[in-house]
């Protein structure tokens, strides 16, 4: 099968300049590859690098050496640190989403429009599209329990849990063909939990290929097909 | 960025340089600007942002270097070889320039609707109907009550008048827009609606913009990428929040730093 990720021989070293040139390596020789319909689990405690290695993938982080190539809509390996700020932006928009802890608030929007926003980014028209947009967000809203006397605020007064789940509706309303999710349960309670669960499942029925950090294990369990162990990835030094 | 693409950007910048009598103030800036991109220019006073933007945007000519603008014909023009009317032209069509200050961008003493329409008066619309009808919609979607058209900006607020001085630029559908630190004269309060104005705008109308700012939570919030200033120099870009999140120089390693986290 082809591959939808292919990561090479990566590493990322922080350099702080201003803390004496002092250097942190956290990842060593990264290998993998993940294809379409596969949810790769990244496992090891924390501090080994596994938001790293998710933050390298979305182009968030730059490796300080190796290749890290990604499927584009055009059938196309894209490298990543050899592209240009327009083809990483193309790459967010149709190619991979990426689920964090917290929700980056947008003042003045509303949730609704915080979910609906990333399927009228492409749009030729982005008013006409917004009213259809707001239909699947409304959808993605309640199946995610967010109350509906909520819909019209911004999410900046929202809960921990709230925000996550905006987060989640956000990011996954659009069926990008990868997914990188760091610790999407988080802060849920046990019904939301099972709708993400639920969710992941069915981006991985249509194709999707997922990498995943759940510090939840059962989460894990329920929608690993494989798991990798990040501590492999750490340098001796 | 919409899907009908153009095989070139919309603005190429190349090795421009300027100094001021011994002070180096911009040495050989260059980037391209694609459609729809917003780019956010950041660094200190007196780090060559302002000196870049106006070099850009043809209010000063460089000393080295070429600023190419894709014409409507589909080909690249040099701006610093255009006659005068040429550059006023493209200045108050094609192009939009946003003020710090907004009494550096609009006619403080006649009316709102009046400085709304004065680029597309400047473009021969005549229709005295036409206009105040164009000036109303334009009012409103920049969240000034219509029922102001006839009032002066000397008696608007900051936020508002930064908001009429946008309206005002808007109008004629330019490609490109330039904004000089367009936020910073503002309260916070009256910031955060700004700045949701001008993201809703841009992606709305598919607009190009370099925006100058010391902000580096207005770069994260408009901006797809950015360029950091030091000295006259671009000493980083990318991706805003690669920029912002894995600073790689030293300078904006300093920079990202230094900023007091709410």
């Amino acid at each position: 099968m082809t591959a939808m990720l292919q990561i090479q021989q990566v590493s990322k070293r922080f350099t702080l300049h201003n803390q004496n040139g002092a250097e942190l390596q956290v990842l060593s020789r990264v290998d993998l590859s993940v294809a379409p319909g596969e949810c790769l689990v990244l496992d090891g405690p924390s501090g080994m690098g596994k938001s790293t290695l998710l933050k390298l993938i979305y182009a968030n982080y730059r490796p300080s050496s190796g290749r890290i190539e990604m499927r584009q809509s055009d059938g196309r390996m894209l490298e990543l640190s050899a592209a240009s700020p327009r083809e990483l932006v193309r790459m967010r928009r149709d190619t991979v989403g990426y689920v964090s802890q917290f929700l980056r608030v947008i003042p003045r929007v509303a949730a609704l429009d915080v979910v609906a926003e990333p399927l009228i980014e492409d749009a030729a028209d982005p008013t006409a599209a917004l009213e259809a947009a707001r239909d699947q967000a409304r959808v993605w809203l309640a199946r995610l329990r967010i109350p509906e006397r909520l819909w019209h605020l911004p999410p900046a007064t929202f809960s921990g849990g709230e925000q996550q789940r905006i987060n989640i509706a956000r990011n996954m309303i659009k069926p990008r063909p990868l997914l990188l999710l760091d610790e999407p349960t988080a802060s849920l309670d046990a019904a939301n939990t099972q709708t993400v669960i639920e969710l992941i499942q069915e981006a991985l029925a249509r194709g999707a290929a997922l990498i995943g950090i759940f510090h939840d294990a059962s989460v894990g369990a329920a929608v690993a097909t494989r798991r990798i162990d990040v501590a492999k990835f750490r340098s001796a030094a | 960025m919409t899907s009908s693409e153009s095989t070139l950007p919309l603005l190429r910048v190349r090795n421009v340089s300027k100094r001021y009598g011994d002070r180096v103030a911009l040495q050989e800036a260059s980037f391209e600007l694609w459609p729809g991109e917003v780019m956010a220019v950041v660094g200190e006073s007196g780090s060559g942002k302002s000196t870049l933007l106006n070099a850009i945007a043809a209010r000063s000519r460089p000393d080295l270097g070429q600023v190419e603008f894709l014409g409507r014909d589909g080909r690249l023009q040099d701006i610093h070889a255009m006659n005068e009317a040429q550059q006023r032209l493209l200045a108050r069509t094609d192009w939009g320039f946003v003020h710090q200050n907004p009494a550096d961008g609009l006619r403080m003493d006649v009316s709102a609707g009046a400085n709304v329409g004065e680029r597309l008066m400047g473009l021969g619309e005549r229709h005295y109907g036409r206009l105040r009808a164009t000036a109303e919609d334009w009012l409103e979607r920049v969240e000034i009550d219509a029922a102001r058209i006839d009032d002066a900006p000397r008696t608007f607020s900051g936020g508002m008048r930064q908001r009429l001085q946008i309206a005002r630029n808007l109008v004629t559908s330019p490609r490109l827009v330039f904004m000089d630190e367009p936020t910073s004269g503002l309260d916070v309060s009256v910031q955060a609606r700004l700045l949701d104005l001008l993201r809703q705008l841009t992606r709305q109308m598919q607009l190009a913009v370099v925006i100058v700012t010391h902000d580096l939570a207005v770069a994260r919030l408009l901006a797809h990428r950015m360029m950091v200033m030091q000295r006259g120099r671009v000493v980083e870009s990318g991706l805003t929040d690669r920029v912002l999140d894995d600073p790689q120089h030293p300078y904006t390693q300093l920079l990202v730093s230094s900023v007091l986290q709410p």
